[in-house]
C-alpha cells in the first residue's frame, strides 16, 4: 500500500488514502475498489508544464536532423511546453477525437506533482519541493515537426487526462527508474522506463525553477517516450507508471461527447463515505 | 470603466480610476503610488502571438506567418504596473515586445469573426520581453526565452470592451529611458482580432480570464539593467516597468 491523494468527485479537497498500485485499488473505510469504479476528478489544481525530448530514444530519433534545418543543432536546455486548463481531463474522462482526424498519439507521461513554491532549487534539494507523483495521457494531434510551437496539437480540450491519483513522495523510492507502460484495448503497445530520461526528476526541476517558479499543485511532465502509440475512435487506452498507477480512458468522436455524463463504469459519487 | 487590481493594506482589491488615482472596492481612495499592482485580471491561459506584424517579421528575418504562430505563457511570468523584470548578467539581447492584451470574457468554442467581439470583456497592454540569447529551434520561441519569471508585465488596468470604439485602430509605443523607440498601430496585425479569436476557439474552448496577446510591431531595441520601459496602447493604458539585475535577488 502506498500513501497518495484521490480527488472525488463531490468532494471539494483532496483526500488521503491508501492505494495499491500493481492492483489499482483504493481502501476506502476498510473496503478495498478499483479506481475505475469511483467517480475520480483530475487531482490538477494548478498549471501542467510538458517536456519535449527528454527521453533518449526519443532525441534520438530525430537523428541527423537536429544538425539541419531547420533545427540546425541540437537541444541545449529543457523544451518545455503548457497543457492548459481547457485540456485536463479524469481518469474514466472521454478523449475527444476532432472531427477530420484519425488518430490520436498517447503521451505517456510521469507528472510530477510540486509540493512547494520552487524557484532556482539546486538538483540536491529538488525532491523536497515535490508533493507526489501521477499518471497523465499527455495527448497529441500526431505532428513531425517540433520547429514551431505546437499548441494546436496539444491544446485541444480533454487532451490531458491525469490520475488516478497522486501518489506521496516518499512512497516511491526512486522517480528515475519507473516502468511506463501503455495498454490499447488491453495490447501492450509501448514499454519503457524513466531510467532512459535525459534529466532526470531532479535536474529537470533545477534546470526549468532557475527561470520558472513552479507554484504548490503545478505538474512538470518528465517526457515522453519514442514510438509513442496512436488510438483510434473507440479504443480503451490504459498509461500504466510503476509504483504510481494505471489511468485509463476512451477515445470517442468529439460530438459524442457529452458534457457532465456519469462514467458508466461506476458505482456512483462516492461522497456519502465523507458526508 | 477602468479597473484593476491592486494589493492595499495587506489585502487584495479591485479598484476604479478615480481623479488620477484609485477607488478601492471599499470606497477607500489611495494614489496610484501608495499600491501595489498586480495584474488587472488574474491571467488563465494565456495565448501570444509571435511574428503578427508584417514589419517585425521581415525585422526578423522571417516571412510573414500564413498561419498564427501561437505559443502560451504560465502564470509565472506575469508582474503588474510598476514592477521590476529580471535581466541575467550574462544575457546579451533582451528586447520589450509592447502588445495589446485582449482578455475573454465568455466562452468561446467555434465562433466565427463576425461574433468575435461579443466574447471580449476588455483589453489591456502587456510587455512580452523576450531574451534572444535564449533562442533555439524546438518549440521556438520557447519557455526559457519567453515564460521567465517577471518577464511579462501587464496592466495597469482593464479596460471595459464596451469604451474602446476600434481596437483594431489603436497606436502602440514604447518609450525607453524617455525615448521613443518603438512605434506602431493594431491596424498592421496580420491575424486581426477576430481571426485570432475564431482560429483559436476553431480547435479549443476559450474561458473568462484567458487573455491574447495580440503581437508587436517593430522595433525591437536591446535594454539595460536600470532603464526605465514604458509600453503604451493608446486609450488603453500606460504600463511602467524597470529592468534590474542579479544583484535584486541574490541572498
Amino acid at each position: 500500500m502506498s500513501k497518495a491523494k484521490i480527488k472525488v468527485l463531490g468532494v471539494h479537497e483532496l483526500v488521503t488514502v491508501d492505494v495499491n498500485t500493481e492492483t489499482n485499488t483504493v481502501v476506502l473505510e476498510g473496503s478495498e475498489l478499483s479506481a475505475n469504479k469511483i467517480q475520480l476528478d483530475s487531482p490538477i489544481t494548478g498549471t501542467v508544464f510538458g517536456t519535449l525530448l527528454n527521453y533518449r530514444g526519443a532525441l534520438e530519433g530525430l537523428g541527423e536532423t537536429v544538425n539541419e534545418k531547420p533545427y540546425s543543432a541540437p537541444p541545449i536546455a529543457p523544451i518545455l511546453y503548457i497543457k492548459p486548463a481547457n485540456t485536463f481531463n479524469r481518469n474514466g474522462g472521454a478523449i475527444p477525437m476532432p472531427e477530420g482526424l484519425v488518430a490520436l498519439e498517447i503521451g505517456a507521461a510521469l507528472g510530477i506533482v510540486i509540493g512547494k513554491q520552487a524557484s532556482r532549487v539546486s538538483e540536491e534539494a529538488a525532491l523536497d519541493y515535490v508533493a507526489g507523483y501521477t499518471v497523465v495521457n499527455d495527448v497529441s494531434v500526431p505532428h513531425e515537426s517540433v520547429y514551431r510551437p505546437a499548441v494546436q496539437h496539444k491544446s485541444r480540450d480533454g487532451f490531458c487526462p491525469v490520475g488516478p491519483w497522486i501518489v506521496d513522495r516518499d512512497a516511491v523510492a526512486n522517480p528515475d527508474n519507473l516502468a511506463v507502460r501503455v495498454f490499447i484495448n488491453d495490447e501492450l503497445r509501448q514499454e519503457n522506463t524513466t531510467s532512459n530520461l535525459i534529466r532526470p526528476v531532479s535536474q529537470l526541476l533545477a534546470n526549468v525553477t532557475d527561470y520558472m517558479t513552479l507554484s504548490a499543485g503545478d505538474v512538470l511532465l518528465v517526457g515522453i517516450p519514442e514510438e509513442a502509440p496512436h488510438a483510434k475512435t473507440g479504443d480503451n487506452v490504459r498509461v500504466e507508471i510503476e509504483g504510481i498507477g494505471s489511468l485509463e480512458n476512451s477515445i470517442v468522436d468529439e460530438k459524442e461527447r457529452e458534457w457532465g455524463k456519469q462514467n458508466e463504469n461506476s458505482t456512483g459519487s462516492l461522497w456519502r463515505f465523507y458526508s | 470603466m477602468k479597473t484593476a487590481r491592486v494589493a492595499y493594506g495587506g489585502s487584495i482589491h479591485e479598484a476604479i480610476e478615480w481623479e488620477g488615482g484609485l477607488k478601492l472596492d471599499d470606497g477607500r481612495i489611495v494614489g496610484e503610488k501608495e499600491v501595489t499592482w498586480l495584474t488587472p485580471v488574474e491571467p488563465r491561459t494565456v495565448f501570444a502571438l509571435g511574428l503578427n506584424y508584417a514589419d517585425h517579421a521581415a525585422e526578423l528575418a522571417f516571412d510573414a506567418p500564413t498561419e498564427p504562430l501561437v505559443f502560451l505563457k504560465g502564470p509565472n511570468t506575469f508582474i503588474g504596473h510598476q514592477a521590476y523584470t529580471l535581466r541575467p548578467a550574462e544575457v546579451t539581447y533582451m528586447h520589450y515586445e509592447c502588445e495589446l492584451a485582449v482578455i475573454i470574457g465568455e466562452t468561446a468554442r467555434n465562433v466565427k469573426r463576425e461574433d468575435a467581439y461579443k466574447h471580449i470583456k476588455g483589453y489591456s497592454v502587456a510587455n512580452d520581453y523576450a531574451i534572444r540569447d535564449y533562442l533555439e529551434n524546438y518549440y521556438r520561441p520557447n519557455l526559457r526565452v519567453k515564460n521567465r519569471d517577471t518577464c511579462t508585465p501587464m496592466g495597469p488596468w482593464m479596460v471595459d470592451a464596451k469604451d474602446v470604439a476600434d481596437p483594431m485602430n489603436l497606436k502602440l509605443t514604447t518609450h525607453v529611458n524617455s525615448k521613443l523607440v518603438q512605434e506602431g498601430t493594431t491596424a498592421d496585425m496580420i491575424f486581426d482580432i477576430p481571426a485570432l479569436i475564431e482560429y483559436l476557439s476553431s480547435f479549443m474552448t476559450l474561458s473568462e480570464n484567458d487573455i491574447i496577446l495580440t503581437g508587436t510591431p517593430k522595433g525591437s531595441v536591446d535594454t539595460a539593467v536600470g532603464d526605465v520601459v514604458v509600453t503604451e496602447v493608446e486609450g488603453i493604458g500606460r504600463l511602467v516597468n524597470t529592468i534590474v539585475g542579479d544583484e535584486f535577488f541574490l541572498n
